[in-house]
């Protein structure tokens, strides 16, 4: 699941496509903003770039043009992110967005890509079982043993039309794909180049081609990229919601729609959802809201999404065997689930916090009791 | 050209630095006047000694007060140092212009306000700043990047005077616009620069050059009376006043607070203004070379793609050269696969650096010295080579001063006196110190001298560095001890949250462990010398809360030898947690602890068996629970070596477990009974182990209860009262008994008349529990 989480509400989401699908590509949804960045940009565009660096910048973090045109904000975070990232992509260095899920990672890496190339569909869907024919080539055999190898018979990745035409090409979940299958990426970034032995031919890329994958660093047991294919990248980090409002905001928009998808009763309950949120927050930075208590840092990622799904959890034990009211203890063993991955470490790291911080808070005393006989 | 050649700077700007040697050596000015005390003016050929390296700072100080200073710090890459350098160099006149830090100090001292050098070069937030205000003009947000866009990286090119002749017409519009801008101090420093200006130019001709900050060029180049500037400037208020150099680090100048001109990123100024060209390369060929010795692999391929990244980042965002920003960014996603942790060593070494100043031996004497000298003098305390044994007692107030005194200087490194064994049974009021003054002690006080002026303030600037970077719990903890001996009340609450922070980072039980007893101990310190100690406390309680936590897991598993060290780990615990103030929460926290730990199997027999024997002490144990929880370590189907473990905690070594053993006979009864049951081979294995634990108790009680066993398991196991051992009678004898009472009341201060039903009661109590 990919939540996006740093986005604000789209537009594209509040008004459904003329062709009717449930969510439309970035450069159809926000074809209007690109037009008008492009009528109005005049700096210099990189070979087959549709906009400036500074354009597509502007883009991602929203502004008004000269002209009075309102450019919606599409990443809510750090400048900073964003104008690396864009900038890595102007110097056709290939991209790696970084991030636990939850931050968005997706939703940049589509928005770049329609901002740059004006096509964010040269997409290969990561995952164990992707062959290298998704990065490199494949054949039409009906085509192949019929005619011989010849152009027509070939069947281009993502990758190679994005090389052959300057455009950007999309890889999601990098660290899911099998490492002999990362590895061919390895020269296609160093050489700009993919031959077709059958052939006796090669792609060459044209200016303008570029990558950007996306993946997920605090996931364990997936194929970790050798440290050749990392040299090939500039390494983006998408940050966690900064402040605990955004966040809260996020979760409870999200528990709002799985709620009403599962038919569960939204029974308010935000004032539940800021302390899970709190919990969160508080343990993935090691240091309590205050400020004046560090604390240990347990082993899992603690993402937002992993907040939401701690939520919803509760939702439905309160719906189906409480009283329909999201107390304390219907999130209490979600959160010691979500915190207590490693028996040992994560579970002294748990304690340590209900100890020293859930119990002395002022009103946490129900959490704290909660706690405690989830613990066992 | 007429008139004086002034050039507005940016206090350690580099490349106002770099514009301030071209436009000198450009104009060739027969005097050059700078902005900063003319108390340092006696002081300033010393700039051009052999032992001077930046960077340094001028102090001046309120001779009767060195704590009341102000600092005027240099690095290479300010202006003001290289115009100094330049003059010096060639034989120029060279002279300070500012108002004297005489009335400064004394302003200051009205006042009653903190005294920082920001005096001279501050800007302090409720002001206007001018930078700022012209950055806006020009667009942009960050009036830092706007100055570095503008000047700092502007490459040397053109007419040498023609930026400074720009900035001053910026600066101009600037100054009709705000007028002082918030800074009524102000309007003196310039009416003192004025005047000097015009002493120098009768001097020395109209071409003198002056270097000031760039806010106060208009004010220079204003034609002012002389009466107006000289009525602005009678009747300051004016204190005596000593200066010296003193060595300065990188560090300090990056300190933000106290001193208004900090910068952020000397090393970065230092490195653009050091770098004959391409500074983005070769900044980048640093970080990589800092990188890779820390044993991350940078290639030379990754050194290029940062250089480009940043100048795409520039491009991006509109700069034009990449600044530090840029470089760090670039760096992060290049180098550092995006994260920021080798990005910290990076800010820490080269953003910032280690770079330290060095100030020539003959220079005057640092304030910390004559503070040094004053308390001696006052304490009766003289330095002398011949060592001597000092006892202080601490109950009187000069003996006090001397003890902090001393501490102090030990955590400056000076140790001119030495702790020393007191004689035996002091208690916490009196300190036994070995002082010895040794020459190269005064150089020591000379390097110390970087952290503060008095020897209270450095010793506490130190104290708090110490802490930042201190390595293990166990330091910190050292640290909050003798910030304690000291009476360092300032450094303290900043020592002791470096503490909590590292207590709970710390994963060790056994380090936590260590750390407690040291804390309980501070505790007590506090008391005795009237210190604040409640952040203290709170962070000790805390400590004590994660050992509780963690000290169960931590306790299974363990081989012999570790389980010996847990053992004693528990011990120190136990007494470090009784000492602990609060409303007890803690402390039934750990009986809790103790009770889970006496229970558990997979817990070794010498750590049960001292938990249980902590609960039979504190009277956490229900009649006869001993009895049953010894009689079920040593039942037959407990490994002989885990019961025997279980007798050495329980009853072992120097706690009086001989007596205890002694007077319960139910106990000996198992004990003996266990022994007996004991099969031949492994009666052997555990030999070892029963005499350490039964060779550790006195004589006497030794032979006691050999006595006792010697009559055999039917006069062991007997019930109490049956038949006494030897020496006892057959009964308690109720009037011996009272007897004693009178005694008792008068030792223990109760009132006697009173103390009869609670006696009464005490001794049902002793019977209960005995």
């Amino acid at each position: 699941m990919t939540v996006p989480a740093t986005a604000p509400d789209t537009p594209a989401a509040a008004e459904p496509a003329p062709g009717g699908v449930l969510r439309p590509h970035a450069e159809e949804a926000f074809a209007a903003e690109l037009a008008a960045l492009a009528a109005r940009d005049d700096r210099r565009r990189p070979p087959n770039w549709r906009l400036s660096p500074w354009a597509v910048a502007t883009y991602l973090l929203g502004g008004t043009l000269p002209d009075g045109t309102v450019i919606t904000p599409k990443y809510v975070g750090p400048r900073r992110v964003v104008e690396v990232a864009v900038a890595t992509l102007a110097t056709d260095r290939a991209l790696l967005l970084l991030g636990v899920p939850g931050t968005a990672k997706t939703w940049v890496s589509e928005h770049l890509a329609a901002a740059v190339s004006g096509d964010s569909t040269l997409l290969v869907q990561g995952t164990a079982g992707t062959p290298e024919e998704s990065v490199r080539y494949g054949w039409d055999y009906a085509r192949l043993l019929a005619r011989g190898p010849s152009r027509q018979a070939l069947v281009p990745s993502p990758v190679m039309r994005a090389m052959a035409e300057g455009m950007t090409a999309r890889v999601e979940e990098l660290t899911r794909i099998p490492a002999d299958v990362q590895d061919g990426l390895i020269t296609l970034l160093s050489e700009k180049t993919l031959p077709i032995p059958e052939l006796g031919q090669e792609v060459q890329a044209v200016p303008g081609f570029n990558l950007i994958a996306t993946a997920n660093d605090r996931d364990r047991g997936v194929n970790d990229l050798s440290s050749a294919l990392r040299r090939r990248f500039n390494t983006v980090v998408l940050p966690l919601p900064a402040t605990p409002e955004e966040e809260v905001d996020i979760v409870a928009r999200r528990v709002g729609q799985i709620g009403r998808s599962l038919d569960l009763p939204s029974s308010g309950g935000l004032e539940e959802i800021r302390r899970v949120v709190t919990v969160f927050r508080e343990l993935r930075e090691g240091v309590s809201a205050d400020g004046r208590t560090r604390l240990k840092s347990p082993s899992g990622t603690l993402s937002t999404a992993e907040a939401i799904s701690v939520v919803t959890g509760g939702l439905a034990l309160a719906a189906h065997f409480g009283d329909g009211v999201l107390r304390p203890r219907d999130l209490a063993a979600g959160l010691r689930g979500a915190v207590v991955r490693d028996q040992a470490a994560d579970r002294a790291a748990w304690q340590e916090y209900l100890e020293t911080v859930v119990r002395e808070r002022e009103g946490w005393k129900d959490l704290y009791r909660a706690c405690r006989e989830a613990d066992g | 050209m007429t008139g004086p050649l002034l050039l507005g700077v940016r206090h350690h700007g580099p490349g106002s630095a770099r514009a301030v040697r071209a436009a000198l050596d450009a104009a060739d000015p027969p005097a050059v006047l700078v902005e900063g005390p003319p108390e340092g003016d006696a002081l300033l050929p010393l700039a051009a000694a052999e032992g001077m390296r930046p960077p340094v700072a001028l102090l001046v100080h309120a001779a009767n007060d060195p704590g009341r200073s102000a600092f005027w710090p240099f690095a290479a890459f300010s202006p003001e140092w290289v115009a100094i350098r330049w003059a010096l160099a060639r034989g120029v006149p060279v002279r300070f212009v500012d108002l004297p830090a005489a009335h400064l100090l004394a302003a200051d001292e009205a006042a009653g306000a903190e005294v920082g050098g920001g005096g001279a070069h501050g800007r302090e937030a409720a002001r206007i700043d001018p930078l700022r205000a012209l950055a806006h003009a020009a667009g942009h947000d960050d009036p830092e990047r706007w100055w570095e866009d503008v000047v700092e990286h502007r490459g040397a090119a053109g007419d040498p005077l023609a930026p400074f002749a720009a900035l001053g017409e910026a600066m101009s519009a600037l100054r009709e616009a705000h007028g002082d801008g918030g800074r009524p101090r102000d309007a003196l420093r310039e009416a003192h620069m004025r005047l000097s200006l015009r002493a120098a130019r009768r001097e020395f001709g109209d071409a003198v050059a002056v270097v000031c900050g760039a806010w106060h060029v208009p004010a220079l180049a204003r034609t002012v009376p002389v009466g107006a500037d000289r009525a602005l400037l009678k009747g300051l208020p004016r204190v005596r006043t000593e200066a010296g150099w003193v060595p300065w680090t990188h560090r300090r100048l990056a300190r933000s607070s106290g001193y208004g001109a900090g910068v952020t990123s000397p090393g970065w100024y230092g490195h653009l203004f050091t770098a004959p060209d391409r500074p983005v390369e070769r900044w980048m060929t640093r970080v990589a070379g800092l990188l890779r010795e820390e044993g991350r692999t940078v290639s030379p391929a990754e050194v290029i793609e940062a250089v480009r990244l940043a100048d795409a980042l520039a491009a991006v965002r509109g700069r034009p050269l990449a600044g530090l920003g840029e470089t760090t960014d670039a760096v992060r996603a290049v180098m550092c696969d995006g994260s920021d942790l080798p990005l910290r060593l990076v800010a820490d070494r080269l953003v910032v650096g280690d770079v330290l100043g060095e100030v020539p031996e003959d220079a005057p004497a640092v304030p910390l010295q004559r503070d040094l000298t004053r308390l001696q003098r006052r304490l009766r305390l003289r330095p002398e080579a011949a060592g001597r044994t000092l006892e202080l007692d601490l109950r009187r107030d000069n003996d006090a001063a001397r003890s902090r005194l001393l501490h102090r200087l030990r955590l400056l490194g000076v140790d001119w006196g030495e702790p020393a064994a007191g004689r035996a049974g002091t208690g916490t009021f009196r300190e036994t110190w070995s002082v010895r003054w040794r020459p190269e002690l005064s150089v020591k006080v000379a390097e110390a001298g970087v952290w503060g002026t008095t020897v209270e303030e450095a010793a506490s600037a130190r104290a708090v560095a110490s802490a930042r970077a201190a390595a293990s719990l166990h330091q910190v903890a050292g640290l909050v001890e003798q910030c304690l001996l000291g009476g360092l009340a300032d450094a303290l609450p900043v020592v002791v949250s470096a503490l909590a922070d590292r207590a709970a980072l710390d994963s060790d039980v056994g380090r936590l462990a260590d750390a407690l007893p040291a804390l309980a101990r501070s505790l007590r310190y506090g008391d005795v010398r009237a210190t604040d100690t409640a952040a203290l406390a709170r962070a000790a309680t805390g400590l004590a809360e994660r050992v509780c936590v963690g000290l169960p897991p931590a306790c299974t598993g363990l081989g012999a030898e570790a389980a010996a060290a847990m053992r004693a780990r528990i011990d120190a615990v136990h007494t470090a947690v009784g000492l602990l103030p609060g409303e007890g929460g803690t402390t039934g926290r750990w009986w809790t602890v103790l009770r889970g730990l006496a229970a558990r199997d997979t817990v070794p027999g010498e750590i049960r068996g001292r938990a249980f024997r902590l609960l039979l002490d504190g009277g956490h144990l229900a009649e006869g629970e001993a009895a049953r929880a010894m009689a079920l370590a040593l039942s037959r189907a407990a490994p002989p070596a885990e019961a025997a473990g279980w007798i050495e905690g329980f009853a072992g070594g120097a706690s009086g477990g001989g007596l205890l053993l002694l007077h319960d006979e139910r106990l000996l009864a198992l004990v003996d009974g266990w022994l007996a049951s004991v099969p031949p081979d492994a009666f052997t294995a555990v030999l070892p182990l029963l005499r350490r634990t039964f060779a550790a108790y006195e004589a006497g009680v030794r032979r006691s209860l050999g006595e006792l066993v010697g009559r055999g398991p039917a006069a062991v196991g007997r019930t109490p009262g049956a038949l006494p051992p030897d020496g006892f009678g057959a009964s308690t004898d109720a009037d011996r008994a009272d007897a004693v009472l009178p005694v008792l009341h008068l030792l223990l201060g109760t009132d006697r008349t009173a103390a009869g039903p609670a006696g009464a009661g005490h001794h049902e109590h002793a019977e209960a529990t005995g």
